[in-house]
């Protein structure tokens, strides 16, 4: 996507003119006022503070209550929400953001560039999970009034990341009830109080969450909802149930198993799809450590992804839920993908010749070497795939054996103890490569942090290439830079990105306006609004 | 008075017990890999470096193992059982809050098995091969053998999504606002389905102890001498015989009372209940030490004062027995 500055403030005041017009204006039917709204909750959320903990389980129900400085529109664009709008100096160290106005929190007090400025320096750039690293070159924010926020980078900063990563990381809680307080142990964590349409109600632990319409909201007349209760269901099969007996109406992020995801598809009752979750994309991936002597042969790590049939296992195992991956950048973030294909096609021919080639001849028994496979178990796909990768490997010589351990015992021992020879699990793409992509490639993470380069692999190229584009501010710049860095990750894969994959939402027809933006579970919910049944 | 005297030598043999039982349990989780913030990281993502040490020094995981043990042994002293990394509040008020739902459900099955496992098992006994007796049996064998899962969410597709009689899950109406009569009518209306589930499996057992033990009880000399009376065959059975066979459920249901606290994952789970199955069940993935250790805790309690009560019964029901 190509975006000037001028043509983001451009737009941005356009929007922030057209703020005020429900997106609905635009359908057909009219809103109806009041209903409950009620969403699935799949795993209860230790603090609900989106500037303390970036996740989309934290999203899923904050976002209704707690607002950011920007949120993206339907075609993945930022807009304007507490920022009405945005600029930044030619060299990209000063970013200014003009805040809203007459905007209060639910506590009644009124929300200042103070709140932004506590926030930036306090919670994002201290405890934020990503945004530590997305804001480690913050300086200062300056509040010359109550309604400018003026950020200050030693590096230049490119606007677009800064805006596409601070739909996520952006979250502002208010300044008078953190400031003074142990910020990880304060009541409002839990209790949260925000500036959006909803205001948070109760919380039954393990069961469910209530939140109720915020009379005060600078959207006037908005939300539509009267309440949102989201309801704690771990078991996925329970889930279905609770849709079709109309005791959801929503789950999304794969809240919903594979299975039902798929039979769910043709009950007329329902929308199952991946519309307004697009710019949370994921992919199944081969993780190699490469300080195992085979591995670090780049023929045998290409030999291994030759040997993985990425289309049988998601029409056979995935129910056709995703496509071959054609790298760390998904296709469905037009703003980056450089619009390569599939780099490793199946062929096992080929993929034995390249063993041979490295000189791992099978043995008498067929078998050429031994790996240990650790699974991180993310979701139900990643047992899948790690037998499928079994049985692929088996085929060409390589025999695999799985070790079975929990999410956090499965992190310590590939990421902290370095004891596998090759992973699978999840890679999740955050809107822009910067933010929690090029942290797989990048040398240099300390041992232990999870979903980071832990590979034994290192190259001054990539880089090189990571840190040019993470500062580039020419968005045509930036993307060239980041195709450049897609070939040659793809050339090394010290990881694989197996499939490219999106999560799925299944939304009862019932409920109007959603998923009209391209993170909508993790937005406001302020025009979204429930037909009489 | 002797009573009471029992009940305190029987706590103070406990005490130690306890006490090995949870720091056992402490060092026995060091083992699993990875702490309570490699969990919460799972959870949300990723999370950098410096944030992650952070929280380690947060939650006290920045110190040696027999620090963290010497600093929870010097809590427990204190009867403090510490903060929940998942909740972040003190564990006793987590547990406190989930422990209503647990002991209701529990509760209630394990009384609705007990009830409905005696008199089937006594049905059965009485026409013993016969073919209510096999009937009998073979539903009791294949409860057993089912898996509570599978009940649960059969029961649910057909009583909640096909019928639509029962609620799917839930312990209550959420914002309904029912008060007093009206909300323990809702909340007996959602606990049907998981009831029945959990006492399915209970059931099997006891009707299977209670037929063997009737059975067995009914070739004894003093039922014959009995009916040499001249008792009437229900009489017989309600006054000698029923008695004398309860003593091995009564044990039974001193044995499943202890693990009532563990309540029942797979049943919490499928019904979206909040109990404290779910919760240990949580602790272990989230690595959360303090509330597993909490759980363990209580349910030990439980256990102690279950195995005292039972005790108790035993001298009523047979009073050769002396405690």
């Amino acid at each position: 996507m190509r975006l000037t500055r001028r043509a983001a403030l451009l737009s941005a005041s356009a929007f922030a003119a057209a703020g005020f017009l429900p997106r609905s204006a635009f359908s057909q039917e009219t809103p109806r006022r009041g209903g409950v709204l009620t969403a699935h909750l799949g795993s209860e959320q230790r603090i609900l503070n989106p500037s303390l903990r970036a996740s989309t389980g934290v999203y899923l129900i904050t976002s209704k209550i707690i607002e950011a400085l920007v949120d993206l529109d339907g075609k993945g664009n930022p807009v304007p929400v507490l920022a009405t709008s945005w600029e930044a100096s030619p060299d990209g160290k000063t970013i200014t953001f003009k805040l809203r106005e007459g905007v209060t929190w639910h506590d009644g007090k009124p929300f200042t560039s103070a709140d932004v400025q506590y926030n930036a320096m306090e919670l994002w750039k201290k405890h934020l999970n990503y945004g530590t690293q997305l804001q480690q070159y913050l300086d200062a924010v300056d509040t010359p009034d109550a309604n400018t926020a003026i950020f200050r980078y030693s590096r230049p900063m490119p606007l677009n990341l800064l805006l596409r990563a601070l739909c996520d990381l952006g979250y502002i809680v208010p300044r008078h009830v953190f400031e003074g307080t142990n910020v990880l142990e304060n009541p409002a964590n839990t209790a949260p109080i925000g500036t959006g349409p909803f205001k948070f109600v109760q919380y039954e632990r393990g069961q469910f969450i209530v939140a109720e319409r915020n009379p005060n909201y600078w959207r006037k007349d908005l939300p539509y909802l009267d309440r949102i209760v989201w309801r704690v269901i771990t078991d996925k099969s329970a889930v279905a149930a609770a849709l079709e007996t109309g005791q959801l109406q929503l789950s999304s992020y794969n809240g919903l198993s594979l299975a039902d995801l798929d039979r769910l598809k043709d009950d007329p009752r329902f929308e199952v799809s991946t519309r307004g979750i697009e710019a949370n994309a994921f992919n199944n991936t081969l993780e190699f450590n490469t300080r195992r002597k085979e591995l670090s042969d780049v023929r045998v790590r290409r030999a291994i992804a030759h040997a993985i049939d990425a289309e049988f296992f998601i029409e056979n195992f995935l129910y056709g839920q995703g496509k071959p991956a054609t790298g760390p950048i998904p296709s469905s973030s037009p703003a980056f993908f450089p619009g390569n294909t599939p780099p490793y096609p199946f062929d096992k021919k080929k993929a034995a010749a390249l063993l041979d080639e490295a000189g791992y001849k099978a043995g008498s028994d067929g078998t050429r070497f031994s790996l240990k496979l650790v699974p991180i178990n993310n979701g139900e796909d990643v047992p899948l795939l790690a037998t499928y990768i079994q049985q692929s490997l088996a085929e060409i010589g390589i025999k695999v054996e799985i070790v079975q351990l929990d999410v956090a015992g499965a992190l310590t021992t590939v990421y902290r103890d370095w004891n596998f020879d090759i992973a699978t699990g999840w890679h999740q793409y955050r809107g822009d490569p910067a933010v929690s992509t090029t942290v797989w490639y990048r040398s240099g993470s300390p041992r232990g942090a999870p979903w980071t380069n832990q590979w034994g692999w290192q190259s001054e190229k990539v880089d090189q290439l990571i840190d040019q584009a993470a500062s580039e501010i020419d968005p045509a710049k930036r993307k060239a830079l980041y195709a450049d860095w897609v070939k040659a990750v793809n050339e090394e894969i010290p990881v694989w990105m197996i499939t490219e994959r999106q999560f799925f939402a299944a939304t009862n027809k019932q409920v109007k306006n959603h998923h009209n933006t391209t993170r909508w579970d993790s937005s406001d919910w302020h025009d979204t609004w429930i037909a009489a049944s | 008075m002797r009573i009471l005297l029992l009940a305190l030598r029987r706590a103070a043999s406990s005490l130690p017990t306890l006490l090995i039982l949870l720091i056992g349990l402490f060092l026995l989780l060091q083992l699993a890999p990875g702490d309570t913030v490699d969990a919460l990281v799972a959870q949300i993502g990723g999370g950098d470096p410096k944030m992650i040490e952070e929280l380690r020094r947060f939650y006290g995981l920045d110190v040696s193992v027999a620090v963290q043990l010497g600093r929870y042994v010097w809590r427990l002293l204190q009867l403090d059982l510490g903060f929940s990394a998942i909740y972040g509040k003190p564990v006793s008020a987590v547990i406190l809050e989930r422990l209503p739902a647990t002991l209701l459900l529990m509760g209630s099955s394990l009384s609705f098995a007990f009830a409905a496992g005696m008199a089937l098992g006594v049905f059965s006994a009485r026409r013993v091969n016969k073919w209510p007796d096999t009937i009998i049996s073979t539903l009791g064998l294949v409860f057993y053998a089912t898996p509570s899962f599978w009940f649960g969410l059969m029961g649910i597709v057909i009583f909640a999504v096909h019928l639509g009689w029962l609620p799917a899950g839930g312990l209550e109406e959420i914002g309904a606002g029912y008060t007093g009569l009206r909300r323990i009518l809702d909340i007996a209306w959602h606990l049907v389905l998981p009831t029945l589930t959990l006492a399915l499996i209970f059931l099997a057992t006891y009707l299977r102890i209670m037929r063997a033990s009737m059975l067995e009880v009914l070739t004894l000399d003093f039922v014959r001498t009995a009916r040499a009376k001249g008792l009437s065959p229900g009489r017989v059975v309600s006054r000698h015989v029923l008695r004398n066979a309860l003593l091995p459920m009564v044990t039974l249901i001193g044995l499943q009372a202890g693990t009532m606290l563990g309540g029942s994952v797979v049943v919490e789970s499928v019904f979206a209940l909040p109990g404290l199955g779910r919760l240990a069940y949580e602790a272990v993935v989230q690595r959360d030490l303090n509330t597993l250790l909490g759980i363990v805790f209580v349910s030990a309690l439980l256990v102690i004062a279950v195995n005292f009560i039972v005790d108790i019964l035993y001298a009523r029901l047979d009073p050769r027995i002396v405690t």
